[in-house]
């Protein structure tokens, strides 16, 4: 308890520094992989996809950030158990940020893509399962968190394998690809538009503190997706074709139609990586602050302090800003062979699970969801070639950060409680 | 920095060195115009530098080959199966390759084509060439029925022009017939080992187009998967 009242500033400082560098880590190389799949579809200059980033990982973290925070924040370990030593749980938190950034760190200098959400509830079990107790964890919730990285992959494909096929049917398997693009790719805007304003509406805006009723909360998203369709509509008749394009040219005029799509996926895409991604950064600070902020209770009803979600914004904003430009550069490169009509089916279907994933408070890997999209494309024989070997390496590297991320955090843990209480 | 990104998932599309590789195979058949006009002018000089492009761009061919099959490692996932892939390769090389040894084996022995054949031959030589030219055009929809997921109409396009390229196969058949008959009405005035070469010659021109039905073939087999 003294702990607390004495160090409580310092550790919240402490805290706050590790989970602004934390989220700043996910700016500067976690969100090339949500925009890579645009800019190596030549969708998106590098630049565009900075920006958009810029503004819709903020959004996203903002306003759509809050249910994965609370998940991390409290949603893994049963704080019965550190109703005596609060403490414990402020040093277990900072451990966690500080094992899952260094970890982050370790497997971006290798190159391995490993992914910011397993290292943080990994490290999170690890501290709690080994620094406390076994039955500190909340392991039926640490098994759903699990179970859903193996499912949403699954869930990903599949949405990712019928907006593809569905695309098929309504136009490249017709007489005319290109007026039909021009019909039913607005629809698809606002799909995307209208699942975005959805969550946001019925899970973010409650925790940035308005409360919207809920069938007001569907008229909006419904008046949102409707003007995204418009929008998209009046930019997509601003396409130049050329009139005397021959039947051969057509599918590559189709192509330009969905490369303006692919903008509204891309905002889509980041606007759901912010509202996910941001809470492996800031949700360990969150349970800290409000720890240190009650004097050491331990309250379940605490809100969210409001400076929280637009620091973990602001870092991966930072952090993008910084980096994102060489980052993204770096993997645009290497890419062929990836048209935007097959980037749009995986983008929209990556970003509709993570997205509905964080308004359920989940915490999912954007990264593995988008794997998953691909892979589903693929399934439609939509992609030419696809590197297994390459995605096993992936699934691999998942699986060791969990044992990484907890042995590292455990180090940290008893490290920082050797520091503070001896 | 290192790459730390999914995108490696995306390997190198073979449909892009399918169709260059075909794009060459074709040339190089071609190449076989000129050779024969020159000669038909018995300008061996001349022969010989078009018999040296040919063997040139069915060296191109080849490298193209080498780089796809070393291009596509077995954990590989395509829409089409690898092994077709790889058969279809090895066939449209067959075409270059065909190409070459015509030229190669007239050229070595100064073979003339007697008079009277000379413009049935050209007739015959030019529509086993139309069938590498169709065999071309239907590798080259590759693209497009990437775009459609190999199915829909699309397919049926490629399915009618594969008809076609048989079509064109059964008519340089009937031609290789006539040809030969009219052979066989000049062979007791010819060298008989020139005419035994000539036989030769005629069969392996064929060749060109039954190789080229055979890439139809292969790749009608790779879309029924």
């Amino acid at each position: 308890m003294d702990i607390i009242t004495s160090y409580g500033f310092i550790l919240i400082v402490v805290a706050a520094a590790v989970g602004f560098l934390m989220a700043w880590g996910i700016g500067a190389n976690d969100v090339a992989n949500a925009m890579g799949t645009s800019v190596g579809s030549k969708a998106l200059t590098i630049k565009q996809a900075i920006f958009i980033a810029m503004i819709f990982e903020f959004a996203g973290a903002y306003l759509a950030g809050g249910e994965v925070t609370s998940t991390i924040r409290k949603g893994i370990i049963d704080s019965a158990y550190f109703i005596d030593t609060p403490e414990l749980l402020v040093f277990g938190m900072i451990s966690a940020l500080l094992a899952a950034g260094i970890w982050l760190a370790f497997a971006s200098y290798l190159g391995w893509p490993v992914s910011t959400t397993h290292s943080i509830v990994g490290a999170i079990v690890g501290f709690a399962a080994v620094g406390v107790s076994a039955d500190a964890v909340e392991w039926g919730k640490v098994g759903g968190i699990v179970g859903s990285w193996i499912i949403t992959p699954a869930i990903s494909g599949f949405i990712a394998y019928l907006i593809f096929q569905s695309a098929q049917k309504l136009i490249f398997d017709t007489d005319n690809p290109f007026a039909n693009a021009k019909k039913y790719v607005p629809f698809y805007m606002a799909a995307a538009g209208f699942v975005m304003a959805l969550v946001t509406i019925k899970k973010g805006l409650k925790h940035v503190g308005l409360d919207i009723p809920a069938d007001q909360g569907y008229f909006m998203a419904l008046g949102l997706a409707v003007l995204v369709g418009i929008a998209g509509k009046l930019f997509i008749n601003r396409i130049k074709i050329d009139p005397k394009a021959q039947k051969e040219a057509q599918f590559a005029n189709v192509e330009k139609v969905f490369a303006v799509l692919m903008v509204v996926t891309a905002c889509c895409m980041a606007f759901a990586h912010g509202s996910n991604d941001v809470a492996n950064a800031i949700g360990p600070l969150a349970a800290v602050v409000s720890i240190v902020e009650s004097g050491g209770e331990i309250g379940k009803k605490a809100a969210l302090v409001w400076w929280i979600l637009p620091l973990g914004g602001i870092g991966i904003v930072a952090g993008l800003a910084l980096f994102g430009h060489r980052v993204i550069k770096t993997i645009g490169k290497g890419i062929t062979h990836l048209t935007p009509s097959r980037g749009f089916a995986a983008e929209l279907a990556a970003a509709t699970t993570v997205v509905i994933a964080s308004g359920t408070g989940l915490p999912i890997s954007t990264t593995q969801t988008l794997v998953g999209a691909v892979l589903g494309v693929g399934m439609a024989r939509g992609i030419a070639a696809l590197n297994l070997g390459v995605v096993r390496n992936i699934v691999v590297s998942w699986v060791i950060t969990l044992p990484a991320g907890a042995g590292l955090s455990i180090v940290f843990f008893f490290m920082i409680k050797g520091i503070f209480a001896p | 920095m290192p790459m730390n990104s999914f995108l490696g998932v995306f390997a190198k599309s073979p449909l892009k060195p399918l169709e260059d590789h075909i794009n060459l195979v074709y040339k190089c058949g071609q190449g076989l115009l000129p050779f024969f006009e020159a000669v038909y002018a018995e300008d061996w000089k001349e022969a010989q530098d078009t018999q040296q492009i040919i063997s040139k761009l069915e060296k191109d061919a080849d490298v193209i080959k080498r780089e796809l099959r070393v291009s596509l490692p077995t954990g590989i996932f395509m829409p089409i199966q690898r092994q077709d892939v790889l058969d279809l390769l090895t066939q449209q090389d067959k075409i270059a390759n065909k190409a070459k040894d015509i030229s190669g084996r007239v050229l070595g022995r100064q073979l003339t084509i007697p008079q009277a054949l000379r413009s049935s031959f050209m007739d015959y030589l030019k529509r086993c060439l139309d069938a590498t030219d169709q065999a071309k055009k239907v590798i080259n929809e590759l693209d497009d029925l990437l775009e459609t997921g190999f199915k829909g109409r699309e397919l049926r396009l490629v399915e009618d022009m594969i008809e076609r390229l048989d079509a064109i196969e059964d008519d340089t058949d009937t031609l290789q017939v006539s040809l030969r008959r009219n052979l066989l009405a000049l062979e007791k005035d010819l060298n008989p080992v020139d005419v035994m070469f000539l036989y030769s010659i005629i069969e392996w021109v064929g060749e060109l187009a039954d190789i080229s039905e055979r890439v139809g073939s292969r790749l009608e087999l790779m879309l029924a998967n």
